[in-house]
């Protein structure tokens, strides 16, 4: 965790990381650039997510449905931040020559939107049958 | 042109970052249009009117950091992505979804 917080310092201290190593190769910078893109667009889409929810499954309770739309919300929160945290140690990484940050985030994000998805089957499935 | 002259780089990475801020644009805009379809119903109150106005606004913060750097990109070897760029655009993000969010409560 206290790895966090000092990534959350480089973020506000860009002069911190140009003082840091020697500039890669552009083109890294560009593909780092492109990979904090994707991960913007995964926010983005967990947002959507959220509100599409909200929007389409009226039929649910009232707790059920803003839970859902609510956690998609969240991650979508969670992957914003994670984008431009790993933009930045891949950023310091590069300049100092270190390997690229490894983390557990990917995993962690996919199996939550599995357990989301399964809900919301399950949610849906129930819901027709009950009719 | 006159970057165009220069030597182009055989693996296209500024037109290749270009186009995904284009489709990060685009995603926001879908976005944008989400969040409003949720404010907005029959009748127009004072509520309505300020998610509109929000929603606007981040789409429109979103659309400038967006232009500035597909502009920045135009060189044979652009600079790096700014922090504050990075920021902008994640801040745009999560202020969709806690407006959203602030809806959707």
């Amino acid at each position: 965790m206290s790895d966090f917080v000092q990534s959350l310092r480089l973020w506000f201290a860009p002069q911190r990381i140009r003082d840091e190593g020697e500039t890669p190769d552009y083109r890294f910078s560009l593909a780092n650039e492109r990979t904090f893109l994707a991960w913007i667009r995964t926010a983005l889409a967990l947002v959507g997510g959220g509100f599409a929810v909200d929007q389409f499954l009226p039929d649910l309770r009232w707790g059920v449905r803003v839970g859902l739309a609510l956690a998609l919300l969240a991650g979508g929160v969670l992957c914003a931040l994670r984008a431009v945290n790993h933009w930045v140690r891949c950023e310091r990484a590069m300049r100092r020559g270190e390997d690229l940050p490894v983390s557990r985030f990917p995993a962690v994000l996919s199996l939550s939107v599995a357990v989301v998805a399964l809900a919301m089957v399950v949610l849906v499935v129930f819901g027709w049958a009950g009719r | 042109m006159n970057a165009a002259a220069e030597a182009r780089d055989p693996g296209l990475q500024p037109e290749r970052t270009r186009l995904a801020w284009r489709r990060t644009t685009l995603s926001c805009t879908v976005v944008a249009v989400l969040a409003v379809k949720l404010t907005v119903s029959d009748e127009i109150t004072a509520k309505e009117l300020t998610g509109l106005a929000l929603s606007s606004l981040v789409w429109v913060a979103f659309l400038a950091v967006a232009h500035r750097r597909i502009r920045a990109l135009g060189a044979a070897r652009p600079l790096p992505l700014s922090h504050r760029g990075a920021l902008l655009a994640a801040v745009c993000t999560i202020a969709l979804a806690v407006f959203g969010a602030a809806v959707i409560w």
